[in-house]
């Protein structure tokens, strides 16, 4: 969807953000007993404002879990450091794809966080198959937008 | 202090997200272009946060409770429903088309993207649309609850 931008290989870096994600997601269990699920933790904090069918009562936490994700591009500009995104200018395209992600994960009770970094963490089999179908999935999405309808 | 912990766990992910590229969905979209500019960089970021993960929950385990909660509580199902093959299906769809999954829609939207600006809307729509979708019969795993 839109122009390709090249981006550069970046092992370090991103292993080092995947240990930080990995922090937080032994933080979350460590502090509060729970899967770090930004799906699941978004859907608890959502549902302060719009009630949900099954959500947790206990939703401090999620609350100030959200406003930390929120804040943490704002720390890195604060000091200065580099933050690179290029998101879609389609907004049709970005509309549909953030309704098929949050369909999809509450449907499939969990996402990239969830199912992949904690569930695969956990050996739960539930979570392995989520994970190879949503990357099947992706890759095919991505195949078919760049590589067929794109000419890419 | 549940906040304020809550709020620094969210601040780390967030960190994380952002320094890894994964909060960049150009990086993202070219990671699962197998077949173009494949950017593997993302296989690092799993590689890194469930390892970290792996390691860290065992480590946790071996206390008898959560320092903030009464009990640990995870997930214990292990069936194979159609839920959870549709729903990782739709959503592998929505982040090959955007480039986004749910935490770096979140962590990028103070950067004010309008592609973000409409994202992150919808996918809350679609999170609590979803939610109520799945107490329909049609998607109720048989047996369950």
């Amino acid at each position: 969807m839109g122009p390709i931008t090249p981006t550069e290989f970046t092992p370090w870096l991103s292993l080092g953000g995947g240990i930080l994600i990995g922090l937080s997601a032994v933080m979350v269990m460590a502090l509060f007993g729970r899967i770090a699920g930004i799906s699941g933790i978004a859907r608890g904090a959502l549902s302060v404002l719009l009630p949900s069918e099954g959500v947790s009562q206990d939703r401090g936490w999620r609350v100030a879990f959200v406003l930390g994700l929120l804040a943490a591009p704002l720390a890195m500009l604060l000091v200065g450091a580099p933050v690179e995104q290029t998101v879609s200018g389609n907004l049709f395209g970005m509309m549909i794809a953030g309704l098929l992600v949050g369909v999809g994960t509450a449907i499939g009770s969990g996402c990239t966080s969830g199912h992949g970094v904690c569930g695969l963490a956990r050996l739960s089999p539930r979570s392995a198959v989520a994970v190879v179908t949503f990357m099947v999935a992706a890759a095919a999405t991505v195949f078919i937008l760049r590589h067929v309808l794109g000419g890419a | 202090m549940r906040s304020f912990l809550g709020f620094l766990s969210g601040l780390v992910f967030g960190l994380g997200l952002v320094i890894s590229g994964m909060a960049n969905p150009a990086k993202v979209l070219n990671f699962l272009d197998l077949a173009g500019a494949w950017d593997p960089s993302l296989a690092f970021v799993m590689a890194g946060a469930a390892g970290v993960t792996f390691i860290g929950y065992r480590l946790a385990w071996r206390q008898s409770a959560p320092v903030m909660s009464e009990t640990f509580d995870v997930p214990t199902s292990t069936t194979l429903d159609r839920p959870l093959i549709a729903g990782a299906a739709i959503f592998g769809i929505g982040w090959g088309i955007g480039g986004f999954c749910p935490g770096p829609a979140l962590t990028a939207l103070p950067l004010l993207a309008p592609g973000t600006l409409v994202f992150v809307p919808a996918m809350l729509f679609g999170l609590w649309f979803g939610a109520y979708a799945k107490s329909l019969p049609i998607l109720s795993p048989k047996g369950a609850n």
